[in-house]
């Protein structure tokens, strides 16, 4: 019990500290592409805690909500992001919150993140908001239909008891499940407003989406948000990994060797994760905001595919 | 207990007079109000000891047919209804404590305020079909009346219109239904409906006639159309209660009917209820969604929650078919624990609503904004209410939608192929409309609560009194606890699914830490209280810390939007704006938006225009047609009014030949 509750805790720990290394290493990898120097491994935790440090310049007619929406959203997307197997599996509380109630998870994050965009009242904000939740009205149900896919191969919409059915060998190779890897890419792109989606690293507003939606935060609020962000990257490559790539997960009663080694086993899951996400952006063009809609749709599309294939047969 | 139920419906029936008597005095609408929400809250209580006391009592009353007398009952279902419609009742009477004393026309709502929470409980007591109608029709009528209390608005009489016509033809399929049901010897009493199995064909037709009655009251797509128009136009209490509570009565006439009376289903009545339900949920949130209406967006979201409740049962109703109890008991429990939790936040939104109307004047949200700083209170439950139903964690309204996912989820081992492919597809519809949902409300919240006021009234607003207030405030922490301790709710529920499909789910509340288990552990679970833990702990530790260790100063400074921050309210995103992506998305297809600009010519200091136009496609091919051909039959017929006297001794004398001679060949 105490041993569980350790690994829970170090899991918190874990995701918070790998994240911000996750987000450097796909910059350092995208500059490297691009032949550039790129900033340092460590400048996600310069900037966060350079930002942790500033002071809050607040809008004169901003509420109390939009102060503690930062913390929502990042207490939100912590304890998603905890509470998937990352290295070891049978998390202690990893019950309390299944595969459907992680996204919803996500889902109230951004329900508040739209909302703080919408709170200062400048045009930026709504911009931001209004097509982000246009990108989730999408994002969202393909999701779901890409968890009911993987749920009804695995019988379980538990991420442990589906990662540790993916390992077993009772799975074999499907169609559904390669549908619904391509389906949960477009998604993971979407969601973590990636390039060909939204731009990080943009600086033109009309742009934007994320980025347009958090303008107005700054200080130690600016630093939660970029650290959800950085989160959310890093609970998404977990998610792909643990369901798709589920090798390497130790089971609750292996040895610490064993568990070292499946440590960096995720370690080098992360990293090829991060080169490809980092090539696959580098490779496209950002496209039009209302293009968007019909890469979702596709992304919808496969997963309801997939799931249809299942229904009709058990075994595609 | 029925009869100590009755006696507080007749409490309520004898308010209706001493409204008519007081509704002149300044103290009418306390008195009234006070006594409903006593009457209510102890019919409410009658309602917990029944249901939590797996008792069923009748009472006969000799009212009515005279050789049938007036039969009510309360079994476990009809408890769980009397619960819901009394929490509501005594929500909404508690919030007309304080909304009431604004109204400007007090005698055209007080008297039929309390006929109306009478007819409501009357029609889940009803143990026979005559009363069960009677009732049904009281219900209409009494909340006709409320809709065109305000009947100098124009808008509101065409509501009423609309809404009476839509009754009428809801109340007609509904005693079509029970015709067929009471057979040749007109068997009224649900008894003896009960123990006659009808044929395959005429159950078939009955579920059809119920499903088009009973959904016609709780607003399934396409017979919503009155909906949007007659629950905004009431007083908001009403609304409250048309929007929350009654389209639950009419829920519960649906699964009276289809779960209880009509005995074991066929395999395809889930067919209809399903793709019903899973248009309604992605219409109903897409209507939504393109109204700037505050009252209206809530009353067309209404329209999604029975999709969704409808999804819930027609799941149930396949499974029960296909003997699978325990998935059935799950998809019937998701779907009466989403009548509770949504006649929960509909009322509280509704309140909001009120509140906001009462304070400012105002219902549309292009006229809003801003109004967290002058009603914090308000601004905070409406919140909670947006949230959950939103379907987010951890409040309730994420728990019965989960629910329903979970159930949709056993469907691969339903064996029939129609099945087979449209239950994927309706759970594609509820997923998308989950996150319609999320988005239309994030528009609610934020174009009415939030950025800067857009007209003096919503600048000088006032925060609401405190009956209002702490009705909204019940509900929300209602919200809460539904949300993070799901597992008493799902248990209160046992007899009920026990009744209708003969098991329940596993027993909930005694699991470690109070998770939710519908099927298997290793199948999946839910733990609303440690979600909810878990992010207030994560989320106040890291306040916390960052405030301690890192910095907590603050500055106030103007906006900075990019260094063009303008002045003008009028600049910010507009409700239509916000939903213009989303139009783009689907409304092309859905209702043919077109977006018409107009750009003055270069030098012209005209200023630009644009011009949406969207169209109500479901009113333009179904009720349009009937209304042109009726008024064209009447203009035809019109001239019989205007004969002379030797015509119509013509006429009347030529009828009766002719019926004469169709006796003749008939015989």
């Amino acid at each position: 019990m105490i041993r569980d509750f350790a690994f829970q805790g170090a899991q918190m720990l874990l995701v918070l500290v790998l994240s911000p290394l996750l987000t450097g290493f796909v910059r350092k990898a995208k500059a490297y592409l691009l032949r550039r120097q790129g900033p340092p491994l460590l400048q996600p935790y310069r900037d966060l805690v350079r930002l942790m440090r500033k002071e809050v310049v607040l809008a004169e007619n901003a509420s109390w909500l939009f102060r503690v929406i930062p913390y929502i959203v990042f207490a939100g997307t912590w304890v998603a992001a905890s509470l998937v197997p990352t290295f070891r599996g049978g998390l202690l509380f990893s019950w309390s919150a299944d595969l459907i109630a992680l996204i919803a998870l996500l889902g109230s994050a951004r329900f508040f993140l739209a909302l703080a965009g919408l709170d200062v009242g400048t045009s930026f904000g709504g911009i931001g908001s209004s097509r982000e939740m246009m990108i989730a009205s999408l994002a969202e149900p393909a999701m779901l239909m890409i968890v009911f896919t993987l749920a009804l191969i695995a019988g379980s919409t538990q991420l442990s008891i589906m990662a540790a059915y993916m390992v077993s060998g009772e799975v074999g190779l499907r169609v559904s499940l390669g549908l619904a890897l391509l389906a949960l890419i477009m998604v993971a792109i979407a969601e973590n407003a990636r390039i060909p989606i939204d731009n990080p690293a943009t600086h033109l507003e009309l742009t934007m989406v994320h980025e347009a939606m958090v303008l107005e935060y700054s200080g130690r609020h600016l630093a939660l948000i970029d650290l959800s962000s950085e989160l959310k990257l890093l609970l998404y490559l977990s998610v792909i990994a643990c369901l798709f790539v589920p090798w390497g997960i130790a089971p609750p009663d292996a040895s610490p060797q064993a568990i070292a080694v499946c440590f960096a086993a995720y370690l080098g899951k992360l990293v090829i994760g991060g080169v490809l996400l980092a090539v696959f952006e580098t490779s496209i063009a950002k496209m039009r905001v209302f293009r968007v809609p019909a890469f979702l749709g596709a992304a919808l599309m496969l997963g309801l595919l997939a799931t249809l294939l299942l229904f009709v047969s058990g075994s595609l | 207990m029925a009869i100590y139920a009755l006696y507080g419906v007749a409490a309520l029936l004898v308010l209706t007079p001493i409204a008519v008597v007081l509704a002149a005095s300044p103290r009418a609408s306390n008195i009234i109000y006070g006594a409903c929400l006593v009457v209510t809250m102890l019919l409410g209580v009658i309602g917990l000891v029944c249901l939590f006391g797996r008792t069923v009592s009748n009472a006969t009353l000799p009212l009515g047919l005279p050789w049938l007398g007036a039969h009510f009952r309360i079994d476990a279902l009809s408890a769980f209804f009397v619960i819901i419609v009394n929490l509501g009742s005594a929500a909404a009477s508690l919030f007309a404590l304080g909304y009431g004393r604004h109204e400007e026309t007090p005698q055209r709502v007080l008297p039929f305020y309390p006929a109306y929470l009478a007819a409501m409980n009357l029609v889940v007591l009803a143990d026979d079909a005559f009363s069960f109608l009677v009732s049904w029709e009281f219900m209409s009528l009494s909340s006709w009346a409320l809709v065109v209390s305000h009947y100098r608005e124009r808008e509101n009489l065409r509501a009423g219109y609309v809404y009476l016509l839509m009754a009428s033809f809801g109340t007609l399929a509904l005693l079509l239904a029970f015709g067929l049901l009471a057979g040749a010897h007109g068997n009224y009493a649900f008894d003896a409906i009960r123990a006659s199995h009808p044929s395959a064909a005429l159950a078939a037709l009955v579920l059809i006639l119920t499903l088009v009655g009973a959904g016609s009251k709780a607003g399934i797509v396409p017979l919503h159309a009155w909906l949007p128009l007659a629950h905004p136009a009431a007083p908001s209490h009403v609304s409250a209660l048309m929007s929350g509570v009654m389209t639950k009565v009419a829920v519960y006439g649906f699964v009276r009917i289809a779960f209880d009376l009509l005995g074991e289903p066929a395999w395809w009545w889930s067919m209809p209820v399903l793709t019903v339900g899973g248009i309604t949920a992605v219409m109903g949130v897409l209507y939504a969604l393109m109204q700037h209406d505050l009252k209206r967006l809530l009353a067309y979201h209404t329209v999604e929650n029975i999709g969704i409740i409808y999804i819930g049962l027609g799941l149930a109703l396949a499974f029960k078919a296909y003997g699978m109890p325990a998935a059935s008991a799950l998809a019937l429990t998701a779907g009466l624990f989403h009548v509770f939790n949504h006649s929960i936040f509909k009322s509280l939104l509704f309140f909001g609503a009120g509140a906001v109307l009462n304070s400012t004047g105002e219902r549309d949200m292009e006229h809003l904004g801003g109004l967290i700083h002058r009603m914090p209170q308000t601004a905070f439950v409406f919140l909670v209410g947006c949230v959950a139903i939103s379907a987010l964690p951890p409040l309730n309204g994420f728990v019965s939608e989960w629910m329903t996912f979970q159930a949709i989820l056993l469907s691969p081992q339903l064996p029939s192929w129609g099945l087979k492919f449209l239950v994927p597809a309706v759970g594609a519809l509820l997923a998308l409309s989950a996150a319609l949902a999320a988005a239309c409300f994030v528009k609610a919240f934020g174009v009415s609560f939030l950025g800067r006021p857009r007209t003096p009234a919503a600048a000088n607003a006032r925060e609401t009194d405190n009956n209002s207030l702490a009705a909204m405030f019940f509900l929300s922490a209602l919200c809460l606890v539904a949300g993070i301790l799901p597992g008493i709710f799902i248990d209160a529920l046992a007899p009920v699914t026990n009744a209708l499909v003969g098991v329940s789910m596993p027993h909930q509340t005694g699991l470690d830490w109070l998770t939710i288990v519908p099927i298997a552990e290793s199948r999946s679970s839910y733990n609303g209280l440690l979600v909810f833990v878990f992010v207030t702990l994560s989320g106040s530790i890291s306040a916390f810390a960052i405030h301690r260790l890192a910095s907590d100063k603050l500055r106030r400074g103007p906006a900075w939007d990019c260094g063009y921050p303008d002045l003008s309210a009028v600049t910010q995103y507009t409700a239509s704006s916000f939903a213009q992506p989303i139009r783009r998305v689907y409304g092309t297809a859905v209702f043919h938006a077109r977006e018409i600009g107009e750009m003055p010519p270069p030098g012209s200091t005209r200023p630009a225009r644009l011009t949406v136009e969207l169209r109500d496609l479901i009113w333009d091919a179904a009720y349009e047609p009937i209304a042109t051909f009726i008024g064209y039959a009447a203009d035809r017929l019109n001239v019989l009014q205007f004969l002379t006297i030797r015509r119509y001794l013509t006429l009347v004398f030529s009828v009766l030949v002719l019926l004469l001679l169709v006796l003749a060949i008939w015989q």
